[in-house]
């Protein structure tokens, strides 16, 4: 995937300017902390303060407290094991922290499973590509749209009226969605056929489909080459530009999470080390000793 | 209260030959987190084989000597279920290694369907006796307590003990042998097994043979007691309730469980049956079962199963 | 050459999504219902509609329903034949105990109180999977062929332990001939085909298959467990209860509980994953499969010169079916059915290969 030719048929001009052919992320810096700059980032949307979480006798997450602004687009960090996706987890419901606190646009909760926080507006993608394997692009993005579906079973058994005209208008948005990620042409694959870069942009689209407030990317670069992760960047950075949805994001790519990120959480052994805007966090001693220095 | 203990003493003895097919389900459980539904109709096979075998012996060579015969019955049986296991493990098993437990579990129902045709194409279908010298008649105890005493048949007491035995045989060859241990990792995890050059197809050969004689014994102890016929494979299901109260994972589950269901059938037939019209025997492990996976589905002695995202 | 989609544009969603496509497969499955409904009733003889057509279409219901349950929704269920057992009974003590009760509403009815029963069986399936839901299934089945044995309230309290229906009628037609109740049958299944397929490929549809794919991800999408789950086991008993009380009513005029035993639900099940699992089309594969096979061991080896006995191609039967199913789960866990659209993928590229 070209870049440059990518960049002609993205909307947002702003964009496309600050991922010029052939360039790394680095020297797009510049131009990407104008973009950023432009974007308003508004209210604490997610707040999360104290949470602890154990399995048994391991100690996942200990006293974790930090804010997600609306718009912004905040990173989580930290070497392997250091509790990254088990807060992610905390945040949407499939964990329940044991101690502590989390609170969605006012809203506070420990004990929320998934589907409610669904409801709330918070869509994830998954470490591992949690896909349906057995359906295909256009059918896994479509259980996206599954809470705005209506019909009830009578409706759908007939399908002809309101079932048909639901599948069709939901359909228009999920080809939109489609178009958005550049994967027209494999909208009838099943999903289990396809390579594991188009798997990451599926997993994304689901999430899409579900018009989130928030968006949670558990390390959505992972196992990219470099035009794949400029491309999952341009992706992310268009979402919060062109819907203005919060984005929580955890990565591995230093220079990725220095470039398009507003704030960083340091994590270690489930711990806080770190907590502010890109190049504070780089910056800091405690961060730097953790880590020893970047990874690519 | 006499009644009462007899009751008692015959589930006890059903429930025993219950635990011996749970057995072989927890062992290939156990080995390669496959469930067998099979393993009623590998009792069915080798019972069928055993019966057969004892006959075919005096009749092909002229040894007429019934100890000998039944011992040479007992081993090539025994073989053949080996031969059995190699090939299951061959063509079934080992092409459907990372398959998730639906398809296992239907695998081993196509097997189920497979080995009792087969066993009946091979063997007849009839009904066979296998005569291994059990006596038949019965004895009374503890006739100073209760009045006329207590019967017990001795045929039963004997298959506790050969069962008992078994069981003491399968642990010594768990804890004590190399063999064992290999497949004690394997059940425990088996990546971690394979990493340190356990051949994880060689182990399984080895476990379901090993689950095949257990299967035979079980058919010559029940086959003795019933003769051998088709319907031992539907009696021989019963063991799927008895492994989920025991719990899948647990050889001591599997006996206790096996015991549990015994013993409660047989009182709730004689105390609850009346009063719901009788024959409630054929529902009542089932539902026994329904009532503890919703309550604690990993049985009495089995691990917690946890899903992980 | 014949099976080209050339020119064949799809200008609206509308068209996209519609069930056939493609025009060549429209045409198709026309000339099918034209033979189904018109050709055959004028040249098929009694024996044919009698002992191959009806339990077909019938036996093909009932794998429809369990495909919705096992294939699509991915719960395993060994019970199927007490669901079949609980729609024939059930019908036939609505159509007993009240006068005037239409044929078609008994049916029905006798389909919703398999629907319940099947809900409440399927309540454990929200806390166990796999083989543990397959015992629980066992448990339903057990306890069926016990209660209508048992239980006289069910039989309308029948001395001999079996019930028999007399002679149906809808709507004052009579259908007693073979050919009147060969397309009695062909009309429900078709119209339960239609409204599956339809349920199959709305949004319950995209439910199930992600509780069956992965059930984790399913609910952080914000697709309910429960209501996915208990609405597979809910649509899976009414057409496998209605299928029950066809089989009753219209193929064994008379049954015991003996005609749902567990034999029957292995047979659906293989019926299931040799047609294909996850396939409305598979199931009517299984169907004839499951049908025709006997018929097929007894014939052929009489045709070859080589006769065998009615036991021994018993037996054969059941080796068969275990291979197959083994075979099938090897090379093409998706049954016929994926051998069939395989097939068509190649039909399209002929005379070219590839």
């Amino acid at each position: 995937m070209n870049a440059a030719a990518a960049g002609v048929t993205s909307t947002d001009a702003a964009v496309a300017a600050t991922h010029p052919a052939g360039t790394t992320a680095a020297a797009a810096q510049p131009a990407a902390e104008a973009v950023r700059s432009s974007r308003r980032t508004g209210d604490v949307v997610l707040d999360v303060r104290n949470i602890s979480l154990s399995f048994g006798g391991v100690k996942a997450l200990t006293d974790i407290s930090f804010d997600v602004r609306e718009h912004e687009i905040r990173a989580i960090i930290g070497p392997n094991g250091a509790g990254k996706s088990s807060m992610l987890n905390c945040i949407n419901g499939v964990y329940q922290p044991q101690h502590g606190s989390i609170s969605l646009r006012g809203k506070t909760f420990r004990h929320m499973n998934s589907r409610q926080v669904a409801e709330m507006g918070v869509a994830r993608t998954f470490q591992n590509l949690a896909l349906f394997k057995g359906m295909s692009v256009l059918d896994n993005i479509m259980t996206g749209r599954n809470l705005k579906m209506r019909t009830n079973l009578l409706q759908q058994a007939i399908r002809w009226g309101a079932a048909e005209r639901e599948e069709t208008a939901q359909r228009r948005v999920v080809e939109g969605i489609i178009d958005f990620l550049e994967i027209q042409a494999y909208r009838k694959t099943p999903v289990g056929k396809m390579p594991y870069g188009l798997q990451k942009r599926v997993d994304l689209g689901r999430a899409l489909a579900m018009e989130p407030q928030v968006l949670l990317l558990d390390e959505p670069m992972a196992g990219m080459n470099v035009e794949e992760k400029q491309d999952m960047s341009r992706f992310i950075l268009d979402v919060n530009d062109e819907f203005g949805t919060t984005i929580v994001l955890i990565e591995h790519d230093m220079s990725v999470v220095m470039d398009i990120s507003d704030r960083v959480v340091v994590l270690d052994y489930g711990k806080k080390i770190g907590d502010g805007t890109p190049d504070e966090v780089r910056a800091s001693p405690e961060v730097i000793s953790a880590y020893l220095g970047t990874s690519h | 209260m006499g009644p009462f203990l007899e009751t008692l003493f015959g589930g006890l003895m059903v429930g025993m030959l219950y635990s011996l097919i749970a057995l072989g389900f927890v062992l290939i459980y156990k080995a390669s987190g496959v469930f067998n539904f099979a393993q009623g109709a590998m009792v069915l096979f080798a019972a069928l084989a055993m019966a057969r075998f004892a006959e075919w012996i005096p009749k092909y060579t002229g040894l007429n000597n019934k100890f000998i015969d039944n011992a040479i019955a007992f081993v090539l049986a025994a073989l053949l279920m080996v031969v059995v296991a190699w090939l299951i493990q061959k063509l079934v098993l080992g092409r459907l290694v990372n398959q998730d437990g639906i398809t296992l579990l239907m695998a081993t129902l196509g097997i189920t369907y497979f080995l009792e045709g087969s066993g009946q194409a091979l063997f007849g279908n009839d009904i066979y006796k296998i005569d291994i010298g059990m006596p038949k008649d019965p004895v009374f105890i503890l006739e100073k307590t209760f009045q006329g005493g207590l019967l017990i048949n001795k045929e039963d007491l004997y298959a506790a003990v050969i069962a008992a035995a078994l069981v003491a045989l399968l642990a010594l060859f768990f804890q004590k042998t190399a063999t064992g241990r290999a497949l004690r990792a394997v059940a425990d995890d088996h990546q971690a097994a394979q990493s340190i050059g356990i051949p994880l197809d060689r182990i399984w050969v080895i476990v379901w043979s090993v689950a095949g004689v257990v299967a035979l014994v079980a058919g010559v102890i029940w086959g003795s007691k019933l003769g051998v016929q088709f319907s031992l494979s539907l009696v021989a299901l019963k063991a799927l309730p008895v492994v989920i109260l025991g719990g899948l994972t647990s050889i001591p589950g599997a006996i206790i469980g096996g015991l549990l269901i015994g013993v409660g059938e047989k009182l709730s037939e004689i105390y609850l049956g009346p009063h719901l019209g009788g024959g409630i025997e054929i529902w009542f492990a089932y539902v026994l079962a329904l009532a503890f996976l919703l309550v604690r589905p990993q049985g009495l002695f089995g691990e917690k199963i946890i899903d992980r995202v | 050459m014949l099976y080209r989609e050339n020119g064949q544009f799809k200008t609206s969603y509308r068209a996209d999504q519609q069930i056939f496509p493609i025009l060549q497969d429209r045409v198709a499955i026309g000339l099918l219902l034209l033979v189904a409904f018109v050709a055959v009733p004028l040249v098929a003889d009694e024996y044919l509609l009698r002992a191959i057509l009806i339990p077909f279409l019938i036996l093909s219901l009932a794998a429809l329903g369990l495909n919705i349950l096992v294939g699509y929704c991915g719960q395993i269920s060994l019970g199927t034949g007490a669901f079949m057992a609980v729609g024939a009974y059930a019908a036939y003590n609505f159509m007993v105990r009240i006068d005037g009760m239409p044929l078609i509403v008994a049916l029905l009815l006798g389909g919703l109180t398999s629907t319940i029963v099947g809900v409440l069986f399927g309540i454990p399936s929200l806390r166990i999977k796999g083989l543990y839901l397959a015992v629980a299934t066992l448990a339903a089945q057990f306890f069926a062929d016990w209660a209508f044995l048992r239980v006289p309230f069910f039989t309308n309290n029948s001395s001999s332990g079996s019930v028999s229906v007399a002679s149906l009628s809808v709507a004052g037609i009579h259908i007693e001939t073979p050919v009147s109740r060969y397309l009695f049958c062909l009309t429900i299944v078709c119209v339960f085909a239609l409204l599956a397929k339809n349920l199959v490929r709305g949004h319950i549809g995209r439910e199930w298959m992600a509780m069956r794919d992965m059930d984790v991800a399913a609910a952080v999408i914000g697709i309910r467990p429960v209501y996915a789950k208990l609405t597979a086991f809910a649509v899976s008993s009414f057409i496998v209860g209605v299928a029950g009380a066809l089989w009753g009513f219209v193929y064994l005029g008379s049954w015991e509980p003996a005609a749902f035993s567990i034999d029957r639900s292995f047979q659906l099940l293989f019926m299931v994953i040799i047609g294909g699992l996850g396939s409305i089309m598979g199931s009517f594969f299984g169907a004839g499969f499951i049908v025709l096979l006997p018929l097929f061991l007894n014939s052929v080896p009489r045709w070859l010169g080589i006769p065998i006995s009615v036991v021994t191609a018993s037996h054969l039967e059941f080796m068969i079916f275990g291979a197959l199913i083994v075979f099938f789960l090897i090379v093409e866990p998706h049954g016929l059915a994926r051998l069939w659209s395989t097939g068509k993928e190649k039909l399209r590229l002929w005379p070219f290969p590839h």
